[in-house]
């Protein structure tokens, strides 16, 4: 059974598609899997056994009767504990929503399941997707498949973790600062952040509204492009969703990109960046190269990155980010009153301003706390304009630089994450080091710009190590082609599979 | 610019952010939240004179839906969550001190 598990989402798809495996056959697989591993990984928050052999069985009995099904028929996929269901729970981690029923279902949630996507559970995420290691969680550790002494990163870790265990086909994540993108890097799988508006929000719970997206984790391109396909689109739910057409992602991404040209920031390749990861990248660009592409080094001056004298570091785009982030935050973790939904206090109370105060240190970690009263601090009277107007310009400079970029270039080529999975616990203590994990991803959510993290091979050590591929808005497609070319030739798709297997 | 946050800002924010804090807690949100803004402070070394301040990533400009009634949620599908109802609302603690 456990080839079943291996297969990417593709080949499960077309395997069903075909007759040559049941839907039940593969459900059952998976959950299997997950008895078996998930003690020692801590993927779920929550999973959804008899639904999802149900859900199986209605669709091969649709496939038996010569019915038409939907492109992921049959396929297990898994969603951040964050995107509402109208079955089981949706906690984001947190103890203010540990018995939250959602009364309806994220717009994504009903796309792949009208697709046919069995939904398997929902995964183990930072509370409201606040932190890079999925640390942050009220409910579990969840641990990386490739050394459980490690983190999966965050806050889809669980997503990640899911996806590169074989605990589910592929996931689906939000990102924020680099939350889809940081995990697939550390546990050697594929993620994908879309344009900003190229997936609709309606149904995920709100962090950081401008930042804020839904993308797939998956074991290699043409899934992602299988999952993007699925849940793209424009949703007259979510106000800031892009009413532009949803291209089909497969139909050319066999095809290689000719005459690719690779931009290579060159503020993202200075002393803070490890050498082993250095050496991946310069690797992968070889192997573009190799395949026709050229490569030319533009620069993003306000997405830089300094190196203090004690080997601190620093980056305008993460400064800009925490002002962002937590204002945003601030005003939308406002609704956790005790009053409508969620955790209420037990113990007495004076008034209902004592009621929400007591009801939200109970409920609230301390992470979510920090941010709530960082953002609550730079929206302040008084303060606004030193932070978060201030922010806000230095955001449109983050862009400018990135327009400027992609007049030189088609997509540019980074590092995903400053180090490989680091250890549990190994950054709790320090909030900012924390941040730091985010320094190459953060800059695309304040551009609003799509990018992918794929494997660009593994350290000395047997940590995978990613790397990002960032395109103009609205140019998904681009990026899946150009990180296709790349894995069929390195051969580090489905990498979890191959190690398991070899 | 770059302010220390003390006891009394710690309380004060937190008070703004609905957030009861423990005493013991000040003292470490106060160091921590000093650290992060010295960090951001960062901002202060860039000239943004004449920059038009960007507040969403993909600009988007009057978007307006059909003014047309949809489903919306029954009252007991809305109320099903709340931690205590009265009827079809939501009961909170008294908000009016009647007393005086």
């Amino acid at each position: 059974m456990s080839g079943i598990t291996n297969l990417t989402a593709c080949e499960t798809a077309s395997a069903i598609a075909a007759g040559k495996l049941s839907a039940v056959d593969v459900a059952k697989a998976y959950l299997a899997a997950i008895e078996r591993l998930e003690p020692a990984i801590c993927a779920y928050n929550e999973v959804f056994a008899d639904r999802a052999m149900d859900q199986a069985r209605q669709i091969d009995a649709a496939i038996s009767r010569g019915e038409s099904v939907g492109p992921l028929a049959g396929v297990p996929v898994a969603l951040k504990d964050n995107i509402c269901t109208d079955f089981g729970r949706t906690t984001c981690s947190s103890k203010i929503l540990a018995n939250f029923h959602s009364p309806y279902s994220a717009c994504v949630a009903e796309k792949l399941l009208a697709a046919g996507a069995v939904i398997l559970g929902k995964t183990n995420l930072d509370e409201f997707a606040m932190g890079s290691s999925t640390e942050n969680s009220a409910t579990r550790t969840t641990r990386n498949p490739w050394d459980t002494s490690r983190v999966p990163g965050g806050s889809s870790g669980g997503s990640a973790a899911a996806v590169s265990a074989g605990l589910a086909a592929a996931a689906m994540g939000s990102d924020t600062g680099g939350s889809i993108r940081q995990p697939a890097g550390l546990c050697g799988v594929v993620g994908l952040k879309p344009t900003y508006g190229r997936v609709s929000r309606y149904g995920l719970v709100a962090y950081g509204s401008s930042l804020d997206q839904i993308g797939p984790i998956t074991r290699d391109a043409a899934d992602c492009a299988l999952l993007l396909r699925a849940i793209a689109g424009h949703d007259s739910r979510d106000s800031t969703s892009l009413p532009a057409d949803v291209p089909d992602y497969l139909a050319e991404l066999e095809t290689p990109l000719k005459n690719l040209r690779i931009g290579l920031p060159k503020e993202f390749f200075g002393q803070a960046l490890d050498s082993e990861i250095r050496s991946a990248i310069d690797k992968a660009v070889g192997t573009y190269k190799s395949l026709g592409a050229t490569a030319v080094e533009v620069s993003l001056p306000h997405s830089r990155i300094d190196v203090g004298p004690g080997g601190q570091l620093s980056s305008y785009a993460v400064a800009c980010y925490y002002i962002v982030a937590t204002a945003e935050a601030s005003s939308n973790l406002a609704r956790y009153d005790g009053a409508h939904y969620g955790h209420r206090t037990a113990g007495p109370v004076k008034d209902i301003i004592d009621m929400y105060s007591k009801s939200r240190a109970e409920g609230f970690g301390d992470e979510v706390k920090r941010r709530i009263m960082l953002g609550t601090y730079v929206l302040s009277s008084g303060y606004y304009d030193a932070y978060y107007l201030k922010a806000m310009k230095v955001r449109r400079l983050i862009k400018n630089d990135f327009d400027e970029a992609f007049k030189s270039c088609d997509a540019l080529i980074c590092p995903t994450s400053p180090t490989t999975a680091f250890k549990l616990g190994e950054k709790t203590a320090d909030p900012i080091q924390m941040y730091l994990a985010d320094i190459y991803t953060i800059s695309l959510n304040l551009a609003g710009l799509p990018g992918v993290s794929i494997p660009a091979g593994l350290s000395a050590s047997g940590l995978p190590i990613g790397m990002q591929l960032v395109g103009p808005v609205l140019s998904e497609g681009t990026l899946l082609r150009a990180a296709r070319m790349f894995e069929k030739t390195s051969g580090t798709c489905n990498l979890m599979a191959k190690m398991v297997q070899s | 610019m770059p302010q220390k946050i003390d006891n009394e800002l710690v309380r004060h924010i937190a008070k703004l952010g609905r957030i009861e804090l423990a005493d013991e807690q000040v003292g470490t949100f106060g160091r921590q939240l000093s650290a992060i803004l010295d960090y951001v402070g960062k901002l202060q070394e860039l000239n943004t004179d004449g920059i038009e301040p960007m507040a969403h990533a993909v600009e988007l400009r009057n978007v307006l839906a059909d003014d047309s009634p949809g489903e919306s949620l029954k009252p007991d599908q809305a109320l099903a969550n709340a931690p205590q109802r009265d009827g079809d609302f939501f009961a909170v603690p008294k908000v009016i001190d009647d007393s005086q």
